[in-house]
């Protein structure tokens, strides 16, 4: 497979590389489908599952964010619900300056971005275990420092105000549109991001951190990049929280229950792809539904199945189902396969036993 | 002479810091495995302290004999089965699993026994106090946690550096292959370094029980408060984290003798200005960063 190592030159010869093992019109026409009908969605489903589907994009949003922190760059935190209430009292101080709420997004995500370029530097000094716990302690620390700011409501809570003056069913309409907006630009950027020169970087980083290293890779500064990115996208997750709930304490939007549910929907769904926290959110909202009676039930239940995936199928569902069949609905790597006019020649002389397969995904 | 106060307040509760994080610490030093369900084992220890050992007609306060050992053998058999694998798979899963089990006992405890607060009961002594000065009291609960703290730390000490076992124990965590090599199954080292942190642990869990009340949710932040004990002791220095259990206590008392609101918070910075001046703690060495 010398030719495989080095992809541009690989479309003289016999084989070809793609990104996708299907035709790219097929993805792009579903993902069209989807955008259109989830868009229309507070129109035609009742008024309850557009709730439910609200909660959704959020936990979508934040678990793209964290598996791009955890599956991609290798950092994983338990305190990225410092993001979610930053994000949230950031749309809260805004919003109580007379902004819009709804303008508000981009600010507290870019609010979320600089109070983590300054936080990296503390972090980025401990590796594995104790990143993660001291990721918990910033998390901590800012839900005390806004908890005790009487500005914002302290410990007792604040309402958001300057919501549009709308009836309430159009204003639950754009408060599901916002709610979708962020996720879907979230999780388009993180595919883009992936597919991009850091993608790249991110990968030789996951597969041999040491090797990355000494061929000039700036690991450090592409988690820091990662980390960064993290922080914007979970503090937008965190703006429209603020926006669905009208009603901000910090014992709720620094919850360490945000962190548990990122992590468990990606392991679940499949740390490192695009599309298992999605899968993952898909299963826990299910599951919640199913056991919404059953008070705790449905944590513990998700808490266990996501402990046995992460024992004996660490890729998760999306890993496990995209290993056996071959099929990415967004791919960010490289598949090397024949060229189409060959393939009709070597195919009939596999059948003769003349070839052995040589298909298989690249990275 | 408040200051004394606060000073002496803190180094009780820094005893019990101490007491908490000696397993956690213990764990990391042997297996490299930061168990995120630490916190959440002493709040299940104390449960049964107070739902389980009345059953066998035990005084609440005689407990720990029971449930230290039973947590000992509950500790060896996690260790062997789940925490082992998922050290053979990465330490990244060791994280993932323990952070799970972390929250699934926190949501079991909460059906079962409801968020209301439980309190293990030790009778008179909970009310008892020494007043050496007009405005200095000591808790005897907390020195005597204290006191059992000190001693855990010195018997761990003295296991370590004396007993066969404790030489097992700390070639394994050297380098668990070369052990191997000599002859050592290290997989069942590593189950008695975790017997020893699950017993430590529930002796933390019911001595936290009787100094205050506590919740199926009172794991998180005990864990947060060991961990930074940890670190701002040293990580893997035994008599380093009793150090970073007072600096921790005293920073705490500190803060809440500012504004009860500023307690949790002053620990915190303590730890964040450890972790920016002096990331190997007070007692560590450098290497335990990589």
């Amino acid at each position: 497979m010398s030719i495989a190592t080095n992809p541009s030159t690989a479309g003289d010869g016999l084989l070809r590389v793609r990104r996708s093992t299907h035709s790219p019109l097929y993805t792009l026409t579903g993902a069209v489908a989807i955008v259109l009908l989830l868009s229309m969605a507070p129109w035609i489903v009742p008024a309850e599952w557009s709730t439910v589907l609200m909660n959704f994009f959020i936990l979508v949003t934040m678990a793209t964010m964290w598996n791009l922190l955890a599956g991609y760059a290798g950092m994983v935190s338990i305190g990225q619900q410092a993001f979610v209430g930053l994000g949230a009292y950031a749309t809260l101080y805004f919003a109580i300056k007379g902004v819009n709420p709804f303008y508000t997004i981009p600010l507290a995500a870019l609010t979320c971005l600089v109070i983590a370029y300054p936080i990296t530097f503390l972090l980025f000094r401990l590796r594995g275990g104790y990143f993660a716990v001291a990721t918990w302690v910033v998390a901590s620390t800012a839900s005390i420092i806004i908890g005790i700011n009487s500005y914002l409501g302290g410990g007792t809570g604040h309402n958001l105000p300057g919501m549009p003056d709308l009836a309430p069913t159009p204003l639950q309409h754009l408060i599901y549109l916002a709610t979708f907006g962020v996720a879907l630009v979230v999780v388009t950027a993180t595919y883009f991001l992936l597919r991009s020169r850091l993608g790249l970087v991110l990968s030789s980083i996951r597969d041999n951190e040491v090797s990355a290293r000494s061929s000039g890779t700036k690991v450090t500064s592409a988690r820091r990049l990662v980390f960064l990115i993290a922080a914007a996208g979970t503090g937008a997750a965190g703006a429209v929280l603020a926006i669905s709930q009208t009603y901000l304490q910090t014992g709720n939007e620094f919850n360490l229950q945000w962190a548990a549910e990122m992590l468990f929907v990606s392991m679940i769904g499949g740390l490192g792809t695009i599309e298992g926290p999605i899968l993952g959110c898909v299963i826990f909202f299910t599951l919640q539904q199913t056991l919404a009676q059953q008070g705790a039930w449905y944590l513990i239940i998700f808490g266990s199945v996501a402990v046995l995936v992460a024992l004996w199928q660490p890729r998760g569902l999306w890993g496990a189902f995209r290993d056996r069949f071959h099929v990415e609905l967004l791919p960010v790597g490289h598949w090397v396969g024949e060229r189409k006019s060959e393939s009709r020649v070597r195919r009939s002389q596999r059948k003769e036993g003349v070839l052995e397969e040589e298909q298989g995904p690249l990275t | 002479m408040i200051w004394l106060n606060v000073i002496i307040q803190g180094v009780l509760v820094g005893g019990f810091y101490a007491l908490f994080a000696c397993g956690l610490s213990l764990m990391f030093g042997v297996m490299r495995v930061i168990n995120l369900a630490h916190g959440d084992m002493a709040v299940v220890a104390a449960y049964v302290a107070v739902f389980l050992t009345p059953h066998a007609h035990i005084p609440e306060v005689w407990a720990f004999v029971i449930v230290a050992p039973l947590f000992g053998l509950v500790g060896y058999v996690v260790q062997r089965t789940l925490i082992q694998k998922s050290i053979d798979r990465d330490p990244f899963t060791t994280l993932l699993v323990t952070f799970g089990l972390s929250v699934i006992i926190e949501n079991l405890l909460l059906e079962v026994y409801s968020s209301n607060g439980q309190i293990v009961n030790i009778g008179e002594l909970i009310v008892k106090s020494w007043h050496p000065e007009a405005i200095i009291y000591i808790s005897y609960v907390s020195l005597v946690v204290l006191a059992a703290a000190v001693a855990v730390l010195a018997l761990l000490q003295l296991f370590l550096s004396r007993s066969g076992t404790g030489r097992l124990i700390r070639a394994v965590a050297d380098d668990h292959e070369a052990a191997q090599l000599s002859g050592t199954n290290y997989q069942h080292i590593f189950g008695v370094a975790a017997a020893i942190a699950f017993a430590t642990v529930a002796l933390a869990g019911i001595a936290f029980g009787m100094m205050t009340e506590f919740a199926p949710t009172s794991g998180g932040i005990n864990l947060l408060f060991a961990f930074e004990t940890v670190v701002i002791g040293g990580i893997g220095s035994l008599w380093g984290t009793l150090v970073g259990g007072i600096a921790l206590g005293i920073a705490q008392q500190l803060g809440a003798h500012v504004n009860p609101e500023y307690q949790v918070l002053f620990g915190n910075i303590l730890f964040l200005i450890v972790l920016a001046v002096r990331p190997q703690g007070l007692f560590g060495k450098k290497t335990a960063l990589s």
